[in-house]
């Protein structure tokens, strides 16, 4: 048996086209658009256009990595864009009535994401209750529940309460900057804060799933939970921190969009959930991973950025963007189930 | 007078480079089973897809009954009259279904059967298939709510009505236990009689000796053995399949070391008879017993899956009330799961990743994994259960099913234990890979207490020093595996059942 192992180096197979096309085709695609994109619409490759892609996708990004932490687990979340609209709204409440700090707002977010998720774990893992169903359920119940303060109205300063009063609460210029601060890099008032936030985000979540053994266990959960069960890993806990991840990173989503509007808009976020989702599923093609993965998840987000950005410039209108998103999803999970490896049966 | 159902001629097929079958010649013939046996890696089990139409052969023929057949579906094959049922039951039966609709099914698919159902009709005519194949249950039962037997039943019943001219069994008795499986073979024999050629695929020598008329051997594949002369030489067939003999499987029974599990006035279930028992380092101890019979409880009891009802456990003279998996494992017991495809391999992993799965805290720093230190445990275990692979970075599903046997025993060694518990560790594993396994646990057996659950009374002979009987959740015999007295054995697997058909001899 001493041969097999001397050999193991030498005998790697060679990828065949086919598994190129699968590993970096999408890349390929993605690099093929932005030639595109910069030979034939003047303006799209400048350093505030790339700004521009990046701002744009950076809270359906940051939400997509909460998605893709509970794909992982294979679970799935379909309470993050509500979660992160009753983040929006509940940090307005805590600015503009509560007329308390950022800080406090900012924390206050942050705990209720963390609950919602830990909510959805108690359901999904002790009440049995089906992923989907639980957080769809949960879904319904955070649209609801952030409309009840407020009687179903938008937050801003001035408005008047239930109880007559006007509310005298400002969103603090510390708060603001979350959304409007630009910082310098090479050209001055360049990058937002948004996108820095995707980028930690992103690095936090793609080390946490790749480098470390929680994120192994959480894989294993997701390929095969009673082997993962039966090897010691406590698969309950795991898959309740995968949806408290997702709720924490929603609900950071949520502080962002705040920031960036100014005012508790109750009807922004409405296309949060579908982006963040389409981003995560897009992710399964990017070098072939054919699972959840944060890299992945961060580059479906930007090339569905560039395809709208590009498509904007060139003068399409608005409303072919969801067409647009959706056939690269469509085309994307053809590339990760038809032709991967769980297509070739030995 | 034989009479060719299936002849092939110089059947090849590769994937890419690799050369699966190299020139395949056979005939089976009707009324007859073959039995068809080699080690994982011959062949058999792309022979079987070629036949069944799931891979097209790349050179050669096949003529059934004289016609040339070359299946590009499954369902070309079986509309052909080669009809397969496959080792996992459940591919073969709807379970939410009921018995009547699932016999009924293909006749239900076909185009022009009628848009609305007839439960009357359908049930009339699922008795009567039922009763032409002998199946003695309610048809208007779910399958689900059916032992394993009796599903097994039902997808042969169900293959049987597309009126097979060969019937592909790969392994049907892997999850039955030996009464269930001579349920199945009264059914065999019947068939056998109807003129039906039948291409049998096991590993299990019982089995084989029960059932075959004729035995053709693969290795490497190629055909390296047919035996049809009466008696048939089931030694020359398992040679030939090994390319050596099956006598080296000899032991050295071991002394028993100190105790280090011992559990006292143990009572699996309410009802059940307290046992005690003791497990020594230096120790394998096969526990042996009918699907049932209480082995899986065992397990379950000393892996902290499930509480015995009453009763005792000390390890190394401390109690032991594990609470989880985790319990178990921190506490030194470690277990290797029965049904590796659904309790062990993690699919989507490779070679390595399963290996260090259950130990990835000794591979991380402050959580951190240290890539090296796996390669390194993974090279090990590759090289020391002798698992056959291009590299550690090799997806565990491109692995036989020993080699992927091999990894999850391999995963458990990995690390000392106290005590090691496997649960039906042959399980759809060929002789060769058995052998390493077997070998390799009674190596490493020096320092812990080993315990191995097996229903082969082969297996049981083959790997321990003590082997034990349970019957009846508790435990009837005890021997030390040293001229042991195979009658008094079977006697006490069987145990009540001997009395039920009105034996009177008593186990003890």
């Amino acid at each position: 048996m001493n041969m097999q192992t001397d050999n193991l180096k030498t005998t790697r197979p060679k990828r065949t086209a086919t598994e190129i096309a699968i590993r970096y085709g999408f890349l390929a695609l993605m690099v093929g658009l932005v030639i595109f994109f910069s030979v034939t619409t003047e303006g799209f490759a400048s350093p505030y256009s790339a700004v521009f892609i990046f701002q744009s996708v950076a809270i359906t990004g940051i939400l997509a990595l909460g998605v893709t932490a509970t794909l992982v687990v294979d679970g799935f979340d379909l309470s993050i864009g509500s979660t992160a609209t009753s983040a929006l709204m509940l940090s307005a409440y805590v600015l503009v009535v509560l007329e308390m700090n950022a800080f406090v707002a900012v924390a206050a977010c942050l705990v209720m994401g963390a609950l919602v998720g830990l909510i959805n774990g108690i359901l999904i893992v002790k009440f049995r209750v089906p992923d989907l169903l639980a957080t769809l359920g949960m879904m319904f119940l955070l649209i609801g529940l952030q409309r009840i303060p407020t009687q179903g109205r938008s937050i801003a300063t001035g408005m008047t309460l239930p109880d007559g009063r006007v509310a005298e609460g400002t969103f603090s210029k510390a708060f603001l900057a979350l959304g409007r601060h630009r910082f310098d890099f090479f050209i001055d008032n360049l990058i937002p804060v948004s996108v820095i936030v995707l980028l930690v985000v992103g690095l936090l979540v793609w080390v946490f799933m790749e480098l470390t053994r929680h994120g192994r266990l959480m894989y294993a959960i997701g390929s095969n939970s009673r082997a993962a069960s039966l090897a010691g890993t406590n698969v309950n806990r795991y898959k309740v921190l995968a949806y408290m991840i997702s709720g924490v990173l929603a609900s950071v989503g949520g502080i962002l969009l705040a920031a960036r509007l100014g005012r508790g808009d109750i009807a922004s976020g409405n296309n949060l959930l579908l982006d963040s989702v389409a981003a995560a599923l897009i992710g399964f093609a990017v070098l072939g991973a054919a699972k959840p993965n944060a890299f992945g998840t961060i580059i479906g987000a930007l090339f569905i950025g560039i395809l709208l950005q590009g498509l904007t410039m060139m003068n399409a209108p608005y409303y072919t963007q969801d067409f647009v998103k959706g056939a690269v999803l469509v085309v994307a999970l053809v590339f990760t189930f038809a032709l991967s490896k769980r297509g070739g049966a030995h | 007078m034989k009479n060719t159902a299936v002849e092939l001629v110089g059947i090849t097929k590769a994937f890419g480079e690799n050369t699966v079958l190299r020139g395949i010649d056979l005939e089976l013939h009707a009324g007859q089973v073959t039995v068809l046996m080699g080690a994982n890696g011959a062949g058999k089990s792309t022979l079987v897809k070629v036949l069944c139409g799931v891979h097209p052969a790349n050179a050669g023929t096949i003529k059934l009954y004289g016609e040339a057949f070359s299946p590009l579906t499954p369902s070309e094959a079986i509309r052909s009259g080669v009809v397969t049922v496959h080792q996992s039951i459940n591919d073969g039966v709807i379970p939410d279904l009921d018995v009547a609709s699932n016999l009924m099914l293909d006749h239900l698919a076909k185009p022009g059967s009628g848009f609305f159902l007839n439960k009357k009709k359908n049930y009339a005519e699922a008795r009567k298939i039922a009763a032409a194949m002998a199946l003695d249950v309610d048809v208007r039962q779910l399958v689900s709510e059916l032992d394993l037997a009796d599903r097994q039943l039902v997808a042969i019943a169900r293959a049987m009505a597309h009126k097979p001219k060969l019937l592909i069994l790969d392994e049907p008795t892997s999850s039955l236990s030996a009464t269930e499986a001579k349920r199945l073979f009264v059914l065999l024999d019947r068939l056998r009689d109807s003129g039906v050629a039948i291409l049998y695929i096991s590993h299990r020598m019982s089995d084989i000796r029960r059932i075959s008329d004729r035995i053709v051997s693969m290795r490497d594949g190629k055909i390296s053995g047919v035996f049809e002369e009466s008696p048939l030489d089931y030694e020359g067939a398992v040679r030939a399949m090994l390319g050596h003999s099956m006598t080296d499987a000899n032991i050295q029974i071991q002394e028993p070391g100190t105790p280090i599990m011992q559990m006292k006035d143990i009572v699996l279930q309410e009802g059940a008879t307290a046992f005690s028992l003791d497990l020594h380092a230096n120790e394998v101890v096969a526990i042996t017993g009918l699907v049932g019979s209480g082995k899986s409880g065992l397990a379950n009891v000393l892996f902290g899956l499930s509480k015995p009802h009453s009763g005792e456990m000390t390890l190394k003279g401390a109690p032991y009330n594990p609470r989880s998996q985790g319990q178990a494992i921190s506490a030194g017991v470690f277990l290797c799961p029965k049904d590796r495809a659904t309790n062990a391999v993690v699919q989507d992993f490779d070679i390595t990743k399963n290996i260090t799965l259950p130990f990835l805290a000794r591979h991380s720093l402050f959580s951190f994994l240290n890539f090296g230190s796996e390669h390194v445990t993974a090279q090990n275990t590759i090289a020391d259960l002798g698992i056959i692979c291009q590299s550690d970075t090799d997806e565990i599903g491109s692995l036989s099913g020993g080699n992927q046997q091999k990894v999850m025993v391999g995963r458990w060694l990995v690390e000392e234990s106290d005590l090691l518990v496997l649960d039906e560790p042959f399980q759809g594993v060929d002789i060769k890979a058995r052998r390493d396994i077997g070998e390799k646990i009674r190596k490493t057996a020096t320092a812990r207490a080993t315990a191995v659950m097996v229903s082969e009374m082969d297996e049981a002979l083959e790997i321990a020093d003590r082997i034990i009987v349970m019957n009846d959740q508790t435990i009837v015999g005890d021997h030390r595996n040293e001229n042991i007295d195979l009658r008094l054995v079977l006697t006490q697997v069987v145990g009540q059942l001997n009395n039920a058909t009105g034996n009177d001899e008593h186990a003890n």
